[in-house]
């Protein structure tokens, strides 16, 4: 050993490996430390990976593009009685093409090309407007309308040319044509409203969830109508009535062991009772919600019980000191001690059941459902059950409404936990 | 027209509580009351709404299968001899244009012209029973009224009364829960029973074939389909191992870090955040599953193994350069990161409730806190962090949308956590959402798949929750 001074000069041998050992056991405590770290920070990466790609993959479907094109009313071509027969795509996209300085050829394509460009919403708007108006008829009016999926894909930059061109929905030349409408200031990008206004179709560009948003509130209505009064009623009968006696046992076991169902029994169960046996209406907000009811009805027994707990057995005596019922104790008092913890729990069920899928799947909310419902009683979408099915459509502007209709549903959610924390913060007692 | 009585009904309760009162102040003016007016009149309210809600619920319940035994009875012979499944439809038609609405089908020359006739008699039977229901609640509810307005006196002891009816809501609202089991339990043994009936048991629980499609088509080749169910136990047991490899250290590790190292910070923001990941939808996840972590992972896989071609791994640089979107590990990834909060948080709970003496015991003897966790605190804890894991473990084999949106169906008999698997879940939905015919071992098979993973869950959830509870009650 050389004389620069080793720390364990003088030091026995004994003391050494003791402070090895002690380096060693604090080293170990720090890796420790680190791996609770990291597995927290994993856990947190996961939620910021998840919340982040479906933001990213959503937001685009928040604004759409929109073309104005002077449209020549052709009266050659329009039937004044009956607009709606005509065939507004195929006039627009000749005349759009003959704008644009292109010569078509005798089968059409070039017309056909541009025509693939443009919604067919546009039908539905130039006849509106004939209808309306038959005067036009003979002018050149402007006429705004939706551009297809695939003109819209291309303008957001998910289709590009980098692709090539016979892999791609969008030729060279479709992609120089929007070019120029847009240059020319034709297409314009705008709020897509028609997402929040209109319900489910078989276009992308037309699609929007207020029918599945409907359907999602209707199937909610009869869940909070069933669940809640008869969960908070099992609760009061377990926590203030109930006899300590087998069946009192019988059922609190029982109830535990429904909250932890699988919730596509829960379907199966919808399926062969309501719908097999009662007959009751498929892919209804009835039975739907009396689905989503029973799933939830555990959760909001359990919940509703440890509120219940929580008010203190004085409260309980005083009331009864004073002459009070058992009755009037618990609905005088009890209750409404409890009832902020009570309206918690139910909350957070809610926005667990509004979140659910595969019953709604077996009970037949899986099939296309346009417009938006009104009765309690007809097929209706919902909005889980809407995700489902776009995350399976094959056009490519489905996903970016898949994931904005997962958007609104996390908001959905975050507004009702929301609520139930500000509840719970608001009425906070303790005794 | 349900609301128009519903209306009604309301109207004549809150009529019998104000009636009540009123007859309660009367009869009981200058007396001394056993109970108090308002109490006269929900006693009167109960006698006259109960017994004419009970005849609405009890005609809206009945009305459907008598109206189809009516429309059953009296339809002509040549719908009678219809096969059920078309003669089911030409009713629904029937019914749709006795309520003035278009049929949906277009029937041939004998049922088209038999189908006006048989909406105006569809629109007849509805009727009449929807009126004999109203006029039956209203009967109802003029005999409580008869019954309880001669009643009410100063010496009524109304409140006991109403309280005993209070008491015996609550009760029938506690018995839901019994009667949501025995719902789950009738439906999935009845069907089930039909289902081993057409197939043996033992084929189902132990055959190493599944391709339930062929028996679509009863003349076709080789039509008894396949039943044996192993290979989705093992596609579901996969995928499970898979999620809990995932899930159980990330869950365990952040549940002692938030609960023994953790700041009251720290364990503010952190926690929260943990929720929220819970409180995502499942649907969500397959998502987040098929459209970013399937793709991610294939794309992977898939440099990885051209990296290995031509090297001495070729024949897994082969294998790898080919790996597809679905596998069994995007499933149970996604579904590990949905467990690590449950898996977290129910750990935490478990930490926190063993006695701070213990930790207190191990630090005096020199102990360092990661000492005390691994020596002290997980052993004590064991029990309790068993029956949580095992609670998670019925979560991963009951979870439906991750797997159905990113594992597969093909029902494949492998461990191998790249290739495509289906689950029980899996084949349940893909069994129940196509075309179905009533009454095939097709469909029946999902409820035999649905009884078994009912069962499978109960059990874990039994011994999870028994273990769970006796180790809290240890240290209580």
């Amino acid at each position: 050993m050389t004389d620069a001074a080793s720390p364990s000069t003088g030091v026995s041998p004994r003391t050494q490996r003791l402070k090895a050992r002690l380096r060693a056991r604090y080293a170990r405590e720090t890796r420790f430390r680190w791996y609770g770290r990291a597995a927290i920070g994993v856990a947190l990466a996961f939620l910021v990976i998840l919340l982040g790609s479906i933001v990213m993959q959503g937001y685009t479907a928040f604004y759409a593009h929109s073309v104005t094109l002077p449209v020549y009313m052709d009266p050659a071509r329009i039937d004044r009685s009956y607009p709606q027969g005509a065939n507004f795509e195929q006039i627009v996209a000749e005349q759009q093409i003959r704008r644009l300085g292109v010569q078509d050829d005798a089968e059409g394509t070039k017309a056909a090309a541009m025509k693939a460009l443009l919604s067919s919403e546009l039908k539905f708007q130039a006849a509106k407007m004939i209808a309306r108006q038959p005067s036009l008829l003979g002018q050149t009016v402007p006429v705004a309308a939706p551009l297809s999926d695939d003109a819209e894909m291309y303008l957001k930059g998910q289709i590009t040319r980098a692709v090539p061109e016979d892999q791609r929905r969008v030729s060279n030349e479709q992609m120089a044509w929007l070019d120029k409408m847009k240059a020319s200031g034709a297409v314009r990008a705008h709020f897509n409203a028609a997402l929040f206004t209109k319900g489910d179709s078989t276009q992308p560009e037309l699609a929007g969830l207020l029918g599945a948003v409907v359907g999602s509130a209707l199937m909610l209505a009869v869940t909070a109508l069933i669940a809640i009064p008869v969960g908070v009623g099992a609760a009061v009968w377990l926590e203030e009535y109930s006899p300590r006696n087998r069946i009192t046992a019988i059922i609190e076991v029982n109830i535990n062991n429904l909250a932890a169902v699988p919730s596509i029994v829960y379907g199966l169960l919808g399926l062969a009772l309501f719908i097999n046996f009662l007959h009751l209406p498929r892919a209804s907000p009835l039975v739907g919600g009396l689905v989503l009811a029973l799933m939830a009805l555990p959760t909001i027994i359990i919940a509703t019980r440890s509120s219940l707990k929580a008010v203190p057995p004085s409260i309980r005596e005083a009331a009864l000191a004073m002459g009070a019922s058992r009755t009037q104790t618990v609905f005088g008092h009890v209750l409404p001690l409890a009832m902020p913890g009570v309206m918690t729990g139910a909350i957070i069920s809610m926005a667990h059941a509004l979140g659910e899928t595969a019953p709604l799947l077996l009970i037949g909310m899986i099939s296309f459902v346009p417009g938006v419902p009104h009765a309690i009683d007809e097929p209706v979408g919902a909005l889980p059950s809407l995700i489902y099915i776009w995350e399976n459509a094959s056009e490519r502007a489905f996903h970016e409404r898949t994931a904005a209709a997962i958007l609104v549903l996390l908001a959905f959610m975050i507004v009702m936990n929301a609520a139930a924390v500000l509840l719970r913060r608001r009425f906070e007692r303790r005794w | 027209m349900i609301w128009i009585f519903l209306l009604l009904l309301t109207a004549f309760s809150v009529l019998a509580y104000v009636g009540g009162r009123m007859l309660a102040l009367r009869r009981g003016a200058g007396t001394k009351s056993h109970s108090r007016p308002g109490q006269h009149g929900l006693y009167a309210l109960i006698w006259v709404g109960v017994p004419a809600l009970a005849m609405l619920i009890a005609a809206s319940v009945f009305s459907t299968p008598i109206e189809r035994q009516m429309m059953q009875a009296g339809a002509p012979d040549s719908v009678a001899q219809l096969e059920p499944f078309r003669r089911e439809a030409f009713f629904a038609d029937a019914r749709r244009i006795g309520r003035g609405q278009e049929a949906q089908q277009i029937w041939p020359a004998p049922y088209a012209e038999e189908l006006p006739a048989e909406g105006r008699r569809a629109h007849r039977i509805t009727a009449t029973l929807n009126w004999g229901g109203g006029v039956a609640a209203l009967i109802a509810a003029v005999l409580g009224g008869l019954f309880v307005f001669t009643r009410i006196r100063p010496d009524l002891r109304a409140r006991n009364k109403v309280e005993g009816w209070i008491t015996g809501v609550l009760f029938a609202c506690s018995a839901v829960a019994v009667l949501t089991t025995l719902g789950i339990i009738f439906s999935l043994v009845w069907d089930s029973l039909r289902f081993f009936s057409m197939v043996p048991i033992t084929e189902f629980l132990f055959g190493t074939k599944w391709s339930p499609q062929i028996a679509i088509r009863a003349d076709q080749v080789g039509s008894s389909g396949a039943f044996g169910a192993v290979p989705l136990f093992a596609g579901t047991f996969l995928i499970m191992a898979i999620a809990m490899a995932v899930a159980a250290p990330i869950g365990l590790f952040s549940a002692v870090y938030l609960s023994e190292y953790s700041g009251k910070k720290t364990r503010a923001l952190v926690k929260p955040a943990l929720e929220v990941l819970a409180g995502v939808p499942t649907v969500v996840y397959g998502f987040f599953a098929a459209l970013t972590v399937g793709p991610a992972l294939r794309v992977f896989f898939n440099g990885l193994g051209d990296l290995l071609i031509g090297g001495p791994l070729n024949g897994l640089g082969l294998y790898l350069s080919l790996v597809q979107n679905q596998m069994a590990l995007v499933a149970g990834a996604v579904m590990g990161i949905m467990l690590i909060p449950f898996v977290s948080s129910l750990s935490d709970d478990i930490l926190n409730a063993v006695p701070q003496s213990l930790r207190d015991g191990s630090y005096a003897m020199g102990a360092t806190k990661s000492e005390t966790v691994k020596k002290v605190l997980l052993p004590a804890a064991l029990p309790g962090i068993a029956g949580a894991l095992l609670l998670a473990v019925s979560r991963a084999i009951g979870e439906t949308m991750i797997v159905t949106m990113a594992a597969g169906l093909a029902a494949k008999l492998t461990l191998n956590p790249l290739e495509t698997v289906t689950t029980v879940t899996v084949q349940i939905v893909t069994l129940l959402t196509g075309d179905q015919e009533f009454n095939s071992p097709k469909t029946l098979a999902a409820f035999g798949l649905g009884l078994t993973l009912f069962v499978v869950t109960l059990l874990l959830n039994i011994v999870a929750m028994r273990i769970v509870q006796a180790y809290r009650e240890q240290y209580d």
